[in-house]
This record gives structure tokens, C-alpha cells and sequence, in this order.
């Protein structure tokens, strides 16, 4: 049994966004209710989330970004940047407090408090890049964790894995040029789906070429690529690349019930995926593992798929 | 549409007295294959190729030195003596579609652009043209693709852009396919969001089938197609 932490606040509903968007409070509120349900609350350690101060921010994004994003939400405009991205005034604290959550949970990891944690918060982050918001992110939770990591804890290599069914196009623009964090992503093929990036060529750049991995899935397809792909793909990559702390995008919008996406993943596919990921963790990271919520849309699905991830993440 | 809108502009030209020397090294430090030839007045006389160059050199099975001495005699020539006089051109009035349909045709990697007098404006490589169909596409903006089923009927499409216009959605573009099944059409339009599920839900909800393209592949397999 792994102590696991576990990140929730309940001003992560604050963020309202419009009526009948699919990234809504309610998705917080159905995995909370889901992990009561069932128990396994009772056996997380609850990590209390603090807004993450700017500093952090500014090691991810630009100042006049971050400023851009402050004003729209003061002025209490209805989007930011593109109309996907609905906002109200509560969004840019809620934001913050949504990096200060999985700052905490790295910090209750580094202090040994926990062995690894799971964060329950919105708005999510992977498609946020350096300047530019998209997909519902505004603030990079993951990109600015990995940062944090390596400045506030010394660890120089970590690794990033993201299973949203999205292309973590964000993550991926932030660390191109950078050696010491790897990305890996499996998604649904960008020729179909959100937000068109993260093909097979797209390798890093410059120093990072070579630590970006993408591994596109067509839609109708399911576990039986996924398995593969991540027994062919992910395993040996973060083999040679032997991270010191993994990071997980988790989203769960590639199930098959999951509307947003082509893609055709079980509960079981994604047991699989968390089996993988946590079997590479007690090889090359001592088990330590940060995962953050990104998508995952059907209500009906998604506690449930969160609280088998998690239940993997104790059990691990 | 018209291939003034996407051609290259900035260009590099030789004239019919550039020495074959000069040329060579232009083509060599802009990284292009293809330099058109104007006259004083920036009138078309030709074009040449790296192909062209590369005729005009000495053979590689020369000895070290015959083959630096011969280089450095062809090298003195003129690009008027090897270039392609009266090219292939387009004028600054065609399509895209008649672009792409002519490098098909006359299999040519760059077409000059000229306007009524003959006079150069631009150039149309195929890449140029890979780079329009980007932009028709819509695909170089984050969004989604639908893939939808529809009957052969008249009607459909409206349904359709109804839907995506009620949920406030930017088109990207709308591609349509034939479809194996005669009765029906392949539509897919590429949205430029990531929130796609209320379309897809009103979608099936009037009836529409989305498809996915992998089921659509394995249906399209011979083994498959006899049954």
C-alpha cells in the first residue's frame, strides 16, 4: 500500500464557465461524490491547495500573458482568447489556486508526507502554452510543476505523461527546446481530433530533440493500441530517459463513451495505462508520482475512471 | 483562390548574361532548384533548373583535375546558352485548382507567375501550392474534424452548418468524399474548436451518423467489399 495525497478545494468550482460548456464544476463535483461513494476518500491524505505565487507562473509563462489573462478576468469578459476558453471574474484566482494544488502535492511528495498524489483541479492546463491559452487551459498545472521541481527541488530530469486524449500541445511548446524534461504523449490522431498537433514527427527541437514522443491514435481504436503503443513507445523511451519524478496529464476523455473524442478506450485500457505508468515509476522514480487532472467529460464515466486511477496510484 | 494571393514574391532572378558561376552560387545559398530569367524590363525569357546546371556541368568520371579545369570553362558560360527558354508559365489570374492540376499534368516542381505582358510577378512551387491547401484546410488553427455520414439527399448540408452555426462555431472548412456506399456522402468539416460535444450530440440526435475513419478503412478492404 502507497500513501497517496489527494488535491481538491472547493473553490476549484468557482471557475464558472458557460452554460452547458463540457469542461464544467460539475465534473469536480461527480469525482469527489464518486470517491466518497465508494470509500476511498477516507483513505487519501488530503493536501490543503494555496494559490501558487507568481514566481511560479513566470517560470512557465510570460508576464504579459499572465497579465492579459488577469485583466480579461477583472473586466469580467465571457472568454479569453477564443471562445472555447470561457471565463468569469473567480477564473484567474481559481487558476492560480489550481498550480498552487499540485505545488503542494509535490511538496507533500519531496517531504515524504505522501508517495504519491493525484490532483483533483480545474481549469486544467495542458494546452496552455507559454503565451497563448486554448482548450479550456489557461495556466500549464503540469509544465509549471515540472519547473518547480527541478528549481524549488533539484531534480534535474523529469518526465511528463500525457494520457488526455487531447495533444498536451502546451507541454509540448514549453519543454521542445529542453533536455532535462521529457514529454510523452498518446492521443487521439490530430488530424481528427483537438488541437491539430502532436504528430509522430514532432520530436523536439534544437537541444530537446529527441525528448518530445508523440504516438497518435485513430479514432475507433482502443486498448488494443494503446497497449502497444505504450509497451512499444512510452516504456522504452522513459527507460533510457530514467526520470527522477514522473508527472501525469491524466485525462479521461478517451473513453468510448466519451464524446469529445473518436477514440475507443475501456475502463480496462485505461487500468492499463495507469498500471504501465506506475510499474515505471517504482522502477526509476522510487514510485514518486504527481498526477493532474486534464479532461474527461462524460459524468457518467469519469469518477469512476478516476477513482480506479487513483485506487492503482494506492495500490501501486 | 488565385495563385497571386499565395505565390512566392520575393524573388530571385538571373538575367540571360548571369554567368553560370553566379548562378550556381545563388541557387546553392537561397536553397532553391528553380531561378527564372527576366530580361531589363522584367520580362520572362526562361527559366533554370538545378537539373539544368547540372547538365551543363563536366562529367564526375573525369579525372580530379580535367574535371576542375572543364567546370571552371562551363562555369564561364551564360545562363541564356542552357536556361529553358519560353517555360511553362501561369498567369497571376489562375487558380489554385488550375495550378494544381497543371503540375500534375506537365509534372513541372515550380511554375513563373506572369501578368498580361509577359512581365515575371512570382512563383508557384509545389510547395507554395501544399502550403495553400494548409490554409484552405484550415488545418494550421487548433480544431476538430467531424466525420459525418450523410444521405444522398439535398438538405443535409444545411442541417449540418445549422447545427455548428447554433453552437457559435468558426468553420475551418468542409471537405465532402464520395462514400463506398452509393446511397451516401462522406462530410467533414473541420471546426475550429475543441468543444465538440453538443454538436455531435445535436448530430445524432437529427439523425446523422458519425463515422469513424478507421471502421471506414476496414470496410474498404477488398476482402471486405465482396461480402
Amino acid at each position: 500500500m502507497k500513501k497517496t495525497g489527494f488535491v481538491y478545494d472547493k473553490r476549484y468550482l468557482d471557475h464558472i464557465t458557460f452554460d452547458g460548456h463540457p469542461e464544467s464544476h460539475f465534473r469536480l463535483e461527480a469525482i469527489v461524490d464518486g470517491l466518497k461513494e465508494i470509500g476511498l476518500m477516507d483513505e487519501l491524505l488530503q493536501i490543503k491547495a494555496e494559490p501558487a505565487k507568481q514566481q511560479w507562473i513566470e517560470a512557465v509563462h510570460n508576464i504579459r500573458y499572465i497579465m492579459r489573462f488577469e485583466e480579461a478576468c477583472i473586466m469580467g469578459l465571457p472568454d479569453f482568447e477564443h471562445q472555447d476558453n470561457s471565463i468569469c471574474r473567480e477564473t484567474y484566482d481559481v487558476a492560480l489556486l489550481a498550480v498552487g494544488g499540485v505545488l503542494k502535492a509535490i511538496d507533500a511528495m519531496m517531504e515524504g508526507k505522501v508517495d504519491n498524489a493525484f490532483c483533483a483541479v480545474r481549469p486544467p492546463g495542458h494546452h496552455a502554452e507559454t503565451g497563448r491559452a486554448l482548450g479550456f487551459c489557461y495556466f500549464n498545472n503540469i509544465a509549471i510543476g515540472a519547473r518547480y521541481l527541478q528549481k524549488h527541488w533539484g531534480i534535474k530530469k523529469v518526465g511528463i505523461i500525457d494520457f488526455d486524449v487531447h495533444h498536451g500541445n502546451g507541454t509540448q511548446q514549453i519543454f521542445e527546446n529542453d533536455s532535462s524534461v521529457f514529454y510523452y504523449s498518446i492521443h487521439e490522431h490530430p488530424s481528427f481530433a483537438f488541437p491539430g498537433t502532436g504528430r509522430e514527427f514532432e520530436e523536439g527541437t534544437a537541444e530537446g530533440k529527441g525528448f518530445t514522443l508523440n504516438t497518435p491514435i485513430l479514432p475507433g481504436r482502443g486498448d488494443m493500441d494503446y497497449r502497444k503503443k505504450l509497451t512499444t513507445d512510452m516504456v522504452p523511451a522513459f527507460k533510457k530517459f530514467e526520470p527522477e519524478v514522473l508527472l501525469l496529464s491524466a485525462g479521461f476523455d478517451a473513453h468510448s463513451s466519451d464524446l469529445m473524442s473518436g477514440v475507443s478506450l475501456s475502463a480496462e485500457g485505461y487500468k492499463f495505462i495507469s498500471e504501465t505508468i506506475l510499474n515505471l515509476a517504482n522502477r526509476y522514480t522510487d514510485g514518486r508520482v504527481i498526477s493532474v487532472l486534464e479532461g474527461g467529460y462524460n459524468l457518467d464515466v469519469l469518477p469512476r475512471l478516476v477513482a480506479d486511477h487513483i485506487k492503482m496510484l494506492t495500490d501501486s | 483562390m488565385f495563385v497571386s494571393e499565395t505565390m512566392a514574391t520575393d524573388l530571385i532572378t538571373v538575367t540571360p548574361e548571369t554567368t553560370l558561376a553566379t548562378a550556381r552560387k545563388l541557387m546553392q545559398e537561397k536553397i532553391i532548384r528553380h531561378l527564372p530569367v527576366v530580361d531589363s524590363a522584367g520580362k520572362l525569357v526562361g527559366i533554370i533548373t538545378d537539373r539544368d546546371m547540372r547538365d551543363a556541368q563536366p562529367s564526375s568520371l573525369l579525372s580530379k583535375e580535367d574535371y576542375a579545369r572543364t567546370f571552371e570553362l562551363v562555369m564561364q558560360h551564360t545562363v541564356g546558352e542552357v536556361m529553358t527558354r519560353d517555360p511553362l508559365t501561369i498567369s497571376v489570374f489562375y487558380t489554385l485548382q488550375d495550378t494544381l492540376l497543371v503540375m500534375g499534368k506537365k509534372k513541372v516542381g515550380a511554375l513563373p507567375v506572369i501578368d498580361e505582358d509577359g512581365v515575371l510577378k512570382g512563383i508557384m512551387s509545389t510547395r507554395d501550392l501544399l502550403q495553400s491547401f494548409v490554409n484552405i484546410m484550415g488545418i494550421g488553427e487548433p480544431g476538430t474534424l467531424l466525420c459525418i455520414l450523410v444521405k444522398e439527399q439535398p438538405g443535409q448540408m444545411k442541417k449540418i452548418i445549422d447545427i455548428v452555426t447554433e453552437e457559435n462555431v468558426s468553420l475551418g472548412s468542409v471537405l465532402v468524399a464520395k462514400y463506398w456506399d452509393k446511397e451516401k456522402r462522406a462530410v467533414f468539416p473541420y471546426l475550429m474548436t475543441g468543444n465538440v460535444v453538443k454538436i455531435k450530440e445535436k448530430l445524432l440526435a437529427e439523425g446523422f451518423e458519425l463515422f469513424d475513419p478507421m471502421s471506414w478503412y476496414l470496410d474498404q478492404l477488398p476482402q471486405k467489399k465482396e461480402k
